[in-house]
């Protein structure tokens, strides 16, 4: 008796909880799937049901191929600069834990990740600014001919790339140093006895006893890149104010496709490329996972 | 492994080695920390320049001439206090929204076991996966049928409940909270609203204090959401009124580092105060798996 009471205590006390979460979370995620299937132009009552016609047209989308590519490139861009240098960090840091400067190392590395992303953004606009920036400045310095950071395709998207990173790197760093902190200390004394060098005992013993952190902090840096948004909006908007006329990327295409073009159903089918994306990139983390336990 | 003996370098060589080894990691860290706030640090500098040195090389850290001329012009210019209202009211009442939440299903969920809260916590974990970008257009179109664009209330609808906030309180209840300590509190007559206000809340302040600073900073950088619910002027959160400012023509480069500047400053000082929390929360994420 006294059970079920407690039961239906706390059903009702979850329910308000529940509505909401379900109110702004699991009814658009079951919508985006249902309109995706749809045909629906913002203008237009009727949403007739067209199958997979929308997903048809996106693989022969060039708009959305170029979105699709030039996120791909940002979000490993970004994998490969952040993952590596966030681990050697965290290892310095780690290692410095008890420097007057440990505090200091921390902030400064995370503050990147805190900060608005627009000014932000705002000071990397003007350092890679062909004109005015410091960084072409600076080249010249080297005699390197001044580059056209936010102009040419291709070196956009490292400007990009640099940006994204520089805001990633904090959130690797501390989740890392969270993995540095829980390893064993017996393992290290053990190899240090045996006369491993520092650099030996982070390439054995570090690199495959952090996999799982590194697994977690890859597919959690991927996953974030893939919904860049912000920083294009800034970095490659060119003179007229047309944001991210350089860079295309999947949410700019979604938003565009929405809200300048009124195609709400084919926008959908987008998200859920994007969802399924996210999706894959999870499984593959939590596989990856498991076979690592199983061969223990 | 039959590594060779070696002979055993004396202990003040091995003190010393690792005294400029210290000074060495200390001395990269450093150069690499101050190189990762550059950018912010010289575009506050920017912002107290005039248009001339802001031309010069090497970028000066410290103006020769500093003047307030680009920040009465910005302030004269655009609402940006008002944007900044509009964040900062947003960011906290998103915060205490999700802590909220977090807190009664986060317990409930940790301490009222059955089938059905089972499956409610299985499906919060599954759509934790799901990005917010994903599902924000039919979450726009609940807004505009609401009406609730370019108000308070639209913005926050897609800031009210966090998966992993429920999920963090959820572990935490688990590991601090054991179940004889609630069952004594029943027997003593307790209702279950008085044991958790008054036992459970205080016990999770240092994981709710986690989680609102978390969830303030979220809403505070929010982009993509903010940039299609409030699409008018007074409406605007600070971060979409700078980027919509800087595609103007006639904004130059000091307007804008002033007004970045007047959002960076408060915004970093907030962090180095809370940073203690920040990091907890931010820490704990990483522990999902």
């Amino acid at each position: 008796m006294l059970k079920r009471r407690r039961l239906i205590f706390s059903l009702l006390a979850i329910a308000p909880v529940i509505a909401i979460f379900a109110y702004v979370r699991l009814f658009p995620i079951g919508e985006i799937l249902r309109l995706s299937l749809h045909k629906w132009d913002i203008l237009s009552k009727n949403k007739p049901f067209i199958g997979l016609a929308n997903f048809q047209e996106l693989f022969g989308d060039r708009l959305f191929h170029e979105a699709l590519i030039n996120t791909s490139i940002i979000a490993f861009g970004v994998l490969v600069i952040t993952v590596p240098l966030a681990m050697v960090l965290a290892a310095l840091i780690f290692y410095r834990t008890r420097s007057r400067f440990a505090g200091f190392y921390e902030t400064t590395i995370f503050i990147p990740h805190v900060v608005s992303l627009v000014p932000a953004a705002m000071a990397w606009k003007w350092i890679f600014d062909a004109r005015l920036g410091p960084l072409n400045a600076l080249l010249s310095v080297f005699g390197i001919e001044p580059q056209a950071w936010l102009f040419d395709p291709k070196l956009s998207l490292i400007s990009v790339i640099i940006l994204c990173s520089w805001q990633a790197l904090g959130y690797a760093v501390l989740i890392y140093l969270v993995g540095f902190k829980n390893l064993p200390k017996s393992l290290y004394e053990a190899a240090k006895l045996d006369g491993a060098s520092g650099f030996q005992s982070f390439w054995h013993l570090s690199i495959p006893l952090l996999k799982p952190i590194s697994l977690y902090v890859g597919v959690a840096t991927l996953v974030s890149a893939f919904n860049v948004y912000a920083q294009v909006y800034v970095l490659a908007s060119d003179a007229q104010g047309a944001p991210g006329r350089q860079v295309r990327v999947l949410v700019l295409d979604m938003l565009e496709n929405t809200f300048r073009n009124y195609r709400v159903g084919y926008a959908a089918s987008e998200a859920v490329v994007l969802l399924v994306i996210v999706l894959i990139l999870t499984f593959i983390q939590f596989s990856l996972l498991r076979e690592k336990g199983a061969r223990k | 492994m039959n590594a060779p003996a070696k002979p055993l370098p004396s202990s003040g060589q091995l003190r010393r080695k690792r005294q400029a080894l210290d000074f060495l990691v200390d001395a990269i860290l450093l150069v690499f920390g101050l190189m990762m706030i550059l950018p912010l640090i010289l575009l506050v500098a920017n912002a107290f320049k005039t248009p001339a040195e802001m031309l010069s090389w090497p970028p000066s850290i410290i103006p020769a001439n500093p003047t307030l001329d680009n920040i009465t012009a910005v302030l004269s210019d655009t609402p940006l206090m008002l944007w900044i209202f509009n964040s900062f009211a947003f960011a906290v009442l998103s915060a205490m929204a999700i802590s909220i939440t977090s807190a009664i299903a986060g317990y409930l969920l940790a301490k009222f076991p059955s089938r059905i809260m089972n499956v409610l916590f299985a499906i919060i974990l599954a759509t934790a996966i799901v990005p917010f970008e994903v599902y924000m257009i039919p979450l726009y179109f609940q807004a505009q049928s609401l009406g609730l664009l370019n108000s308070l209330g639209g913005l926050l609808l897609g800031y009210l409940v966090m998966s992993f906030g429920i999920f963090l309180v959820r572990q935490n209840v688990i590991h601090s909270i054991p179940d004889e300590l609630l069952e004594a509190a029943r027997i003593d007559g307790a209702g279950e609203i008085w044991i958790f206000v008054r036992i459970v809340l205080p016990l999770l302040r240092g994981a709710l204090g986690a989680l609102f600073v978390l969830a303030f900073f979220q809403a505070w950088t929010a982009f993509a959401w903010p940039l299609i619910v409030a699409t008018t002027q007074p409406s605007y959160t600070i971060e979409v009124g700078l980027a919509l400012f800087q595609t103007g023509f006639t904004v130059d480069l000091g307007r804008l580092s002033a007004a970045s500047a007047i959002v960076l400053v408060p915004s970093v000082l907030l962090f180095v105060l809370l940073r203690r929390n920040f990091v907890e929360g931010v820490a704990s994420s990483g522990l999902k798996e």
